[in-house]
């Protein structure tokens, strides 16, 4: 087993466009470890949703090397190494929930008997239990992300990739999921990459926060968390957290982000 | 320019409409041949692949004419003859034309004011819409031929009864569309102007009208090409004489293929150009309006 | 405050009392009849608040069925010649009080209650078309409007009943046999060259101009030719439907098959989905309402193109034969019938196709919405 989920080194990537080109991704160099639960934070257009999908092998970089799970990428898409959960929550309208959960099994040839029980344990575990037969649209927002999140770890994949998944939500809700979906990550423990522009977000979930800036997209920082395990939504008051934001603030400021 | 060239669809399409033609001459070739080499044996002539090649691209009856005997007879009938003789397509297409557009004139009208009735009359909205909307599903194009015969026994022919059948097709998919345009306003928008107190001409001139626009081009389009369909079939009971529609039974009577395409082609080329005129207008008027509406 | 209709309503009915001679034919009964209208109007000259609900509507229905008898009875009544200015009023009369009748079951409050919604929208068209079907019969009968330019309703129920099984051969060989194989063979066909399209954007970016192009065109003028390869019988018909329909299938479900959301595109991406999972799992689902739309507007152009390929050229059955044809014997109640038919077959394959398409497609927001 790799010590590394991922290893990026100078990553580059630039996006040939019709007025100039645009410069995502300059440089990147990082690692990410079995087990981390690690954020990327900025401003919008700072490379961080880029960098998940290069990760995704949703984007092909320009330059440098990138080796997630030890294998290219692609080849770890083709594994199913990852989970991928996007900002909306690209349910299949067609589909009820189940139907929806079961979609990545059918994909890759699981049986059915099987398919049955891992949604059923999916759904148990972003609580949503007892909403099988119901469409998307009949769920509300944060419940529709929930499923998607379900949706992704219902073939157990070593890797959840996530960008902004809960950005569309109001205040209230996100921080009922974010406090959920720890718990949720406390008991599996997979690697967790989390895109996200909310500092208080990335400081609660977070065992390490990497700052990006734009224009060219870069890290700035890397920024290892000591929050106990085991937290709620209550230490977002304590001297030790509001420090870690004010790390973070800095981070971002000094990636010009606030200019 | 040459990225914009790439990126239209100019190119596919004429490579596509080539790959037509061609297939076009290679049907030819195997649709007649059975006639001709048939003809071969009768006649005992010699005949290798190229005559019948040849024979087959100039044949007086095809049963598929090559697309140069078509344009040959178009240029025919339409350059070579006088416009005003009766075996001019010039003739004929005008026919078809005049009653067409003023079966598309009058229907639209009617659908329009029909449309608003729909929209500020409950009554109207709850008798008669089901009734249009079903109208949808019913092949009124059957109808033609009564209305051409019942309006002739009282003494009406000619371009007035075409052009009721033609006004009768378009009027319902410009109703439809009018109605969902009208309604199509944003909630918002409808608030805005009740906190004007704006009275309902008002509402009606300076924010129903405007927003249906997209959706009243869409049904003249459709409006106008069903137009000319009805003038065609219109034109096909009682031994009408002329028009496109005319032209077509009495190729198809007398057996003259070439004919019959050449009739057909113009009636395409017809219907081509006004959906083209209305595609124009409407950019025009779009234009007018700042360019996108939605 | 009197209500200006009513009074007006009354008015008119009053004065064509005066005109009783022109119509009643002294029939006491009738005439008793026939004041039921005129108590109602004037009754509602001083009602204030005209409730709108299914009582009052009922009530004024009744009374309108009451006019309808009376008018009917007068009209058939009268002789040879042309009905007198005494119905003429009632008739107008009548006509504004079925207006004020429409107006009050329309006007019903429904928003509470989608059950007792769906009832009056369907019995509102049902009283318009029965209105309707009235006044037409009124006005043919009436006016002595001559049977080759519009026979009555009654003519034309008789003449269907009388002619039923020629009908029904006719139906047969227009419906059954042209109009299904064509509008199978069309569909599928679009249908299937739109999937093996999709590989290839370069045909694609051709075929869709030029296929929206065929489209617009006056493609029913093909008939002849098709009469010409394939015969008289329903072969050609059906080829010219197969035709008609190929070019809408295979524009729509060309552009359902791109209207796919990229998120949705991405995540069967990260599923490692090749190509076919991704399209009977995803693209197809997806273009599945335009595929509806297709079918259904080929649905009515199945039917006029049997139809109307029959006008250039048929064996003795098939319903464009018979419209041709008894109109050529000036039998126009026989057309009628066939339109009749045409429009009842047209309405029914329509409706088909909209439950499979509510049963297909629910989760599309334009059919939620509904």
């Amino acid at each position: 087993m790799e010590a590394n989920a991922v290893e990026a080194k100078n990553l580059d990537l630039v996006f040939q466009t019709r007025d100039s080109p645009i410069h995502a991704l300059s440089e990147v160099n990082l690692e990410i470890r079995r087990g981390d639960f690690i954020s990327f934070i900025g401003p919008s257009g700072c490379g961080k949703t880029t960098l998940l999908r290069v990760i995704a092998d949703l984007e092909k970089p320009t330059g440098g090397s990138i080796v997630v799970n030890g294998v290219s990428p692609e080849q770890a898409r083709l594994q199913r190494a990852y989970g991928y959960v996007f900002q909306s929550p690209a349910l299949f309208p067609w589909r009820t929930v189940e139907g929806n959960l079961k979609l990545p099994l059918e994909i890759m040839g699981i049986d059915a008997a099987e398919r049955t029980r891992r949604a059923k344990e999916s759904l148990k575990m972003v609580n949503l239990e007892g909403f099988e037969k119901k469409f998307p649209w009949q769920l509300s927002g944060g419940m529709q992300q929930r499923v998607s999140i379900a949706r992704a770890l219902t073939f157990d994949p070593e890797l959840l990739l996530m960008d902004e998944p809960f950005g569309a939500l109001d205040e209230i809700v996100r921080d009922q999921l974010n406090e959920h979906f720890l718990r949720l990550w406390e008991k599996n423990r997979k690697t967790v990459v989390f895109v996200t522009h909310s500092i208080p977000e990335a400081a609660y979930l977070s065992t390490r926060i990497v700052v990006m800036s734009p224009r060219p997209g870069r890290i700035i920082e890397c920024i290892d968390s000591d929050l106990p395990p085991d937290r709620t939504l209550d230490i977002r008051e304590t001297p030790k957290f509001l420090d870690l934001s004010h790390r973070i603030r800095e981070g971002l400021r000094a990636g010009h982000s606030y200019d | 320019m040459i990225r914009r060239l790439r990126d239209s669809s100019l190119i596919p399409v004429s490579v596509v409409v080539a790959f037509i033609i061609l297939i076009w001459y290679a049907g030819a070739v195997y649709l007649n041949s059975p006639v001709l080499i048939d003809r071969y044996e009768r006649q005992k002539t010699e005949w290798n692949f190229e005559k019948l090649r040849q024979d087959a691209w100039a044949m007086e009856r095809p049963i598929l004419p090559a697309p140069h005997q078509i344009l040959k007879d178009m240029n025919k009938s339409i350059l070579q003859r006088k416009v005003t003789s009766k075996r001019s397509l010039v003739y004929h297409g005008w026919v078809t034309i005049s009653s067409t557009l003023v079966g598309f004139g009058i229907g639209a009208l009617l659908g329009i004011v029909l449309a608003v009735g729909i929209v500020y009359i409950p009554t109207l909205n709850r008798s008669v819409m089901p009734w249009i909307i079903a109208s949808q599903t019913i092949p009124i194009l059957a109808i033609a031929p009564m209305i051409i015969v019942g309006l002739g026994s009282i003494g009406l022919t000619g371009l007035f009864p075409k052009s009721i059948i033609s006004a009768y097709l378009c009027f319902f998919p410009v109703t439809i569309g009018m109605v969902k345009g009208l309604r199509s306003p944003d909630p918002i928008h409808m608030d805005l102007m009740k906190t004007y107190c704006a009275s309902y001409s008002h509402t009606f001139f300076k924010l129903r009208w405007p927003s249906s626009t997209p959706f009243l081009f869409a049904s003249l389009k459709v409006s106008i090409a069903i137009s000319l369909v009805g003038a065609i079939v219109g034109e096909l009971p009682a031994g009408a004489q002329a028009g496109l529609g005319a032209r077509l039974l009495t190729g198809s009577y007398y057996g003259q293929t070439i004919q019959i395409w050449s009739a057909l082609i113009c009636a395409s080329i017809l219907a081509a150009i006004l959906v083209f005129l209305m595609i124009a207008i409407e950019k025009i008027v779009l234009k007018k309006m700042g360019g996108r509406l939605v | 405050m009197f209500s200006f209709r009513y009074t007006f309503l009354t008015f008119i009915f009053i004065i064509q009392l005066f005109f009783y001679n022109d119509w009643m034919n002294g029939n006491w009964i009738i005439i008793l009849i026939s004041l039921i209208p005129i108590f109602t109007s004037m009754k509602m000259v001083f009602k204030k608040n005209f409730k709108k609900n299914i009582k009052n509507s009922l009530f004024l229905s009744i009374s309108v069925i009451f006019g309808i008898y009376i008018l009917l009875y007068g009209v058939h009544n009268i002789g040879s010649e042309k009905a007198g200015l005494g119905l003429w009023m009632y008739l107008f009369a009548l006509c504004v009080m079925i207006w004020e009748m429409l107006s009050s079951w329309s006007e019903i409050d429904t928003s509470l209650n989608s059950k007792l919604n769906f009832i009056i929208n369907l019995v509102v068209p049902i009283l318009f078309g029965i209105s309707l079907l009235f006044l037409w019969q009124v006005l043919t009968v009436g006016l002595k409007i001559p049977h080759i330019l519009l026979p009555s309703p009654l003519k034309i129920g008789i003449a269907f009943s009388n002619s039923i099984p020629m009908l029904w051969e006719d139906f047969q060989q227009t419906f059954l046999k042209a109009v299904l194989s064509g509008y199978f063979m069309g569909c599928f066909s679009g249908f299937i060259i739109a999937i093996m399209v999709d590989r290839i954007p370069f045909l694609q970016k051709g075929l869709l101009p030029l296929g929206n192009l065929i489209s617009a065109l006056p493609i029913i003028g093909i008939a002849p030719i098709m009469v010409m390869w394939f015969g008289f019988d329903w072969q050609s018909k059906a080829a010219v439907v197969v035709i008609m329909t190929f070019f809408p299938m295979l524009v729509n479900t060309i552009t359902g098959l791109s209207v796919t959301g990229q998120i949705e595109k991405d995540l069967l991406h990260s599923y490692a989905a090749n190509y076919w999972q991704n399209l009977i799992l995803l693209r197809i689902p997806v273009s599945l309402p335009f595929v509806f739309n297709a079918l259904k507007i080929n649905s009515t152009l199945a039917l006029i193109g049997a139809i109307v390929a029959e006008f250039f050229g048929t064996p003795i059955v098939g319903m464009g034969f018979r419209i041709s044809a008894e109109i050529g014997r000036l039998n126009v109640d026989i057309v009628w019938a066939t339109i009749l038919v045409a429009a009842v077959s047209g309405s029914m394959f329509y409706a088909l196709i909209t439950i499979c398409e509510r049963s297909l497609t629910s989760w599309h927001p334009s059919i939620r919405e509904n």
